[in-house]
């Protein structure tokens, strides 16, 4: 175990943007737990790929921790528990909180308030579980990546397996302004985070392991350097390095953390397993440690509420499924004051359509600002080439360029400028002084392009079918004109045999005309020479 | 509660017309400068260059059927109307100021679009299009820096100078108090004045030294200190961060190296670097002009390229061109190339080669 915090060399990024971190508001509390609520409406997709597949029914009555839905099979693909005992009332389509604001297959459970378990034991012989069982365990957990990812951590496992992974990257930079819930969890669980690394670690055998973790978090960097030196660690051999870096929006994006830690950059189009390296998030090794340790699936997170019209900003464990109105209840919503409720933090979230959408495994941080906090969407001067955006952008991309080509329309030239290399971070909006909405721009240009790709596949399955059709139809006419012509030949050859029949015929004929002709020759010839003498015909 | 914006939902930025106004704000102490030592032609050309500005643009923004109040408020026309006033002579007829205005707010900035679609710096397509227009009213009409010549010892000229009415009334009727002619209140600028003498070679530096109607204390005389207001200007603009430092920088050192490097050469027919760097309108025109960001490069190394020509341009066009000065036509030359200058200089993008 070593520890080199301030010799570890790091890093700059480009761009990126100095923010007012308003972590205070919510980094100081214990962490609560959520009232439960009547009704738990759990999403079936909560991940990245595709839904799960309900294995309850209507009335069904379910434990905690209870599988209502299993992973579906050979696809990217996570399962669903239930977060509290109860009935199933309905398995339905509900109003999420996503950003298309679309409705999506739900589960709902009646609690019944017992919250009781479903039977389970901590395991403990953590020791001598071995990779594919750590794996499994945490596919079963329906664990997902917590960082805002959310693609499920078991088949990301899996793949890092099949490759050489030397370095696990813990994301603790948390570098949105308002969160603070892995700041927290850290405070609070540092003991957790780091089994759960540990056992991280041995799934994908890296050699090491670095924790990078933003400099306006003392707290919960002194807590996580204390569990390691404290805690009975059961691997001697395992390295952990936690590294305070700069904190600078978006410090915490994967690509920027590597950057950073690293001084690597992943390929355009790659990934960071391709560099020999797996980034996860703090809050996703803690969800490893309850899988596997207490052999507790993720039903619960911990989420941020905070925000200038939120009485108590805090941070609270909510099961997943709670109504957000409920948690924002229980940390004191002040409705006159209220302007927008944002689901994530103020540069990546998206502002709800409706309070009575469910926390998901998704939902790290409840925004609710109060007039005036926030910008309030001014509207968009022209843009005047400051260049302030390309200085912010930590993907060095052109977003002036690109804003023109997304307005007008110019799929070709968006990608030749690597609008696919965005990660969407704000930092140009945030300091585009003609209040473009840049990113709202490319978000729409990325759809437009990804439509068009679609059309393009489509159109192309269409020209395939047709060509195919064509093919078949000249095959056919190949075939029809190929049996034609035999005939044809056949005929011919028919024919010809007819014709040398005739031929022969005719041929007989003559040697008969001939021999014919040859027995009158004779016969007049005797009948001259009984006739006249001999030497007149000599003459 | 549900609103359509998204992400991300923080700004930190200035708007444009703030940061347009700081600008203007940074242009004070040159502004005053200028008044102090060319007379009060200079306030009344800026007054009335942000008149017809004005006037102009609200005619334009409503025969395109734009929101006239909102672009009036970005303050860009106040900015050129008040550089277009600085760079006019001091004792400019009235409608000279009024066609600059008009070249520059109608045609190279509305247009093409209005503000953020301009090719071409407007304040600057304004001075060369009256330069090669009126070229007698654009270059005799620099009232003598007075305040300063008077202090000169060697200096023969008899100081005099307008008050503000006399100014108005020159201006708009073309009328001097009795006693004066034209030529008894203007002179040739310091720049002009090298430029003639070493190139006919009429005189050497240190006879025009002699004469004291060029050489100041550092830079050209009078015009010294209105290039040292623009620079403290400049500096204050860039601490705060509304221009960056490569292409003012890039500009001072490529005409500073330049300037240097002949006048090694050749001592007494090329001015110093310093009598360069505080002449004409240099200062005015690294911070000022040559960083609209509407027209200049937008890349670091862009930036720098741009400026480095921009330098190197006013150099050549003051030693052997037809102009005494030279920022107009070498800004404008530059922003020809920027498209060029933003297409190679484009940063290398994250996780590509």
């Amino acid at each position: 175990m070593s520890l080199h915090n301030t010799l570890y060399k790091l890093w700059p990024f480009p761009g990126g943007i100095k923010t007012a971190g308003k972590k205070e508001l919510s980094n100081q509390q214990a962490i609560n737990s959520s009232k439960l609520s009547r009704y738990l409406s759990i999403p079936l997709s909560q991940h990245i790929g595709s839904a799960a597949e309900p294995v309850v029914n209507v009335g069904d009555s379910v434990l905690k921790g209870q599988v209502l839905a299993i992973a579906k099979k050979d696809v990217i693909s996570a399962m669903i528990h239930a977060s509290s005992s109860g009935i199933v009332i309905a398995i339905e389509e509900r109003l999420l909180a996503h950003p298309s604001g679309l409705s999506s297959l739900c589960i709902i459970i009646e609690t019944d308030g017992y919250d009781q378990w479903i039977e389970h034991s901590p395991e403990k012989n953590i020791q001598s579980l071995t990779t594919k069982q750590i794996i499994s365990r945490i596919g079963n957990a329906g664990i997902v990546g917590m960082g805002g990812a959310l693609f499920p951590t078991a088949p990301k496992l899996t793949t890092a397996v099949q490759q050489t992974v030397e370095t696990l990257i813990i994301n603790a930079a948390e570098c949105e302004p308002y969160i603070t819930c892995d700041d927290i969890l850290m405070q609070k669980r540092p003991e957790e985070i780091i089994l759960g690394i540990l056992l991280m670690k041995k799934a994908v055998g890296a050699k090491n392991c670095l924790i990078g973790i933003e400099n306006d978090k003392p707290e919960a960097c002194q807590a996580l350097i204390n569990a390691i030196q404290g805690y009975d660690i059961p691997h001697s051999d395992a390295k952990i390095e936690i590294i305070q870096i700069p904190a600078r929006y978006p410090a915490g994006g994967e690509k920027q953390l590597i950057q950073v830690l690293t001084g690597q950059e992943v390929p355009s189009g790659k990934l960071p397993m391709d560099l020999g390296i797996i980034c996860h998030n703090v809050t996703t090794a803690a969800a490893v440690y309850q899988a596997i340790y207490c052999n507790e699936p993720l039903i619960s997170r911990i989420v941020t509420i905070t925000g200038g019209a939120i009485k108590r900003p805090q941070n609270i464990e909510v099961l997943i499924g709670t109504p957000i109105h409920n948690i924002l209840e229980q940390a004191g919503l002040d409705k006159e004051k209220v302007e927008k409720i944002i689901l994530g933090g103020p540069m990546m979230g998206f502002a709800v359509p409706s309070v009575d959408s469910p926390v998901t495994k998704a939902t790290n941080c409840i925004l609710v600002s109060a007039k005036g906090e926030l910008d309030s969407a001014s509207p968009a001067m022209p843009c005047i080439r400051c260049a302030r955006c390309t200085e912010s952008c930590p993907m060095s991309l052109l977003p002036q360029q690109l804003y023109w080509f997304a307005k007008a329309h110019d799929i070709e030239k968006s990608q030749q400028y690597h609008l696919f290399d965005c990660i969407e971070c704000g930092c140009c909006s945030y300091v585009c002084p003609s209040n473009i909405p840049l990113v709202q721009y490319f978000r729409s240009a990325k759809t437009e392009i990804l439509i068009d790709r679609q059309e393009h596949k489509q159109s192309n399955i269409a020209r395939e079918r047709h060509e195919f059709r064509l093919q078949r139809l000249e095959r056919i006419k190949q075939t029809k004109a190929e049996a034609s012509r035999l005939r044809k030949e056949k005929l011919a050859r028919k024919k010809a045999r007819d014709k040398e029949n005739d031929n022969k015929t005719d041929k007989n004929n003559d040697l008969i005309k001939e021999a014919i002709a040859r027995s009158q020759a004779k016969k007049t010839l005797q009948q001259a020479q009984k006739s006249t003498p001999p030497k007149a015909t000599d003459k | 509660m549900f609103s359509a914006q998204s992400s991300p939902f923080l700004k930190s930025a200035p708007s444009v017309s703030k940061m347009m106004l700081v600008v203007i704000l940074a242009l004070i102490p040159g502004i005053l400068t200028s008044i102090f030592i060319f007379g009060f032609g200079v306030l009344m050309n800026i007054c009335l260059a942000i008149l017809s500005a004005y006037s102009f643009e609200a005619a334009m923004l409503l025969l395109r059927k734009r929101p006239v109040m909102v672009y009036l408020k970005d303050n860009s026309a106040l900015l050129t109307a008040i550089l277009i006033g600085l760079a006019l002579p001091p004792l400019a007829p009235w409608w000279l100021t009024v066609i600059g205005v008009f070249f520059a707010i109608v045609i190279s900035k509305q247009l093409y679009g209005g503000l953020g679609y301009n090719i071409f710096n407007p304040a600057m397509v304004a001075y060369a299009i009256l330069l090669v227009s009126f070229p007698a009213e654009m270059t005799t009409y620099w009232q003598t820096p007075t305040a300063l010549i008077s202090q000169s010892e060697v200096s023969n000229i008899i100081p005099v100078s307008l008050g503000l009415l006399d100014t108005i009334n020159f201006q708009f009727f073309s009328q001097l108090p009795n006693n004066l002619t034209i030529d008894a209140l203007t002179s040739a600028t310091p720049l002009d004045v090298v430029r003639t003498s070493t190139l006919t070679g009429f005189a050497t530096i240190s006879e025009i030294q002699a004469t004291g109607t060029a050489f100041g204390m550092f830079g050209g005389i009078g015009i010294e200190w209105v290039n040292l207001a623009f620079l403290a200007g400049g500096l204050f603009i860039l601490r705060k961060g509304l221009i960056s430092w490569h292409i003012p920088i890039s500009l001072l050192i490529s005409l500073g190296f330049l300037s240097l490097l002949f006048g090694s050469f050749e001592l007494d027919s090329n001015p110093s670097p310093l009598f360069h760097l505080f002449s004409g309108a240099t200062m005015l025109g690294a911070f000022f002009i040559a960083t609209d960001p509407v027209t200049a490069a937008s890349s670091h190394k862009g930036r720098i390229i741009y400026g480095a020509g921009i330098g190197a341009l006013i150099y050549i066009i003051r030693s052997w061109g037809g102009y005494p000065d030279a920022i107009a036509f070498s800004v404008l030359i530059m922003n020809m190339c920027v498209p060029l200058l933003d297409y190679y200089t484009q940063p290398r993008v994250y996780g590509h080669d």
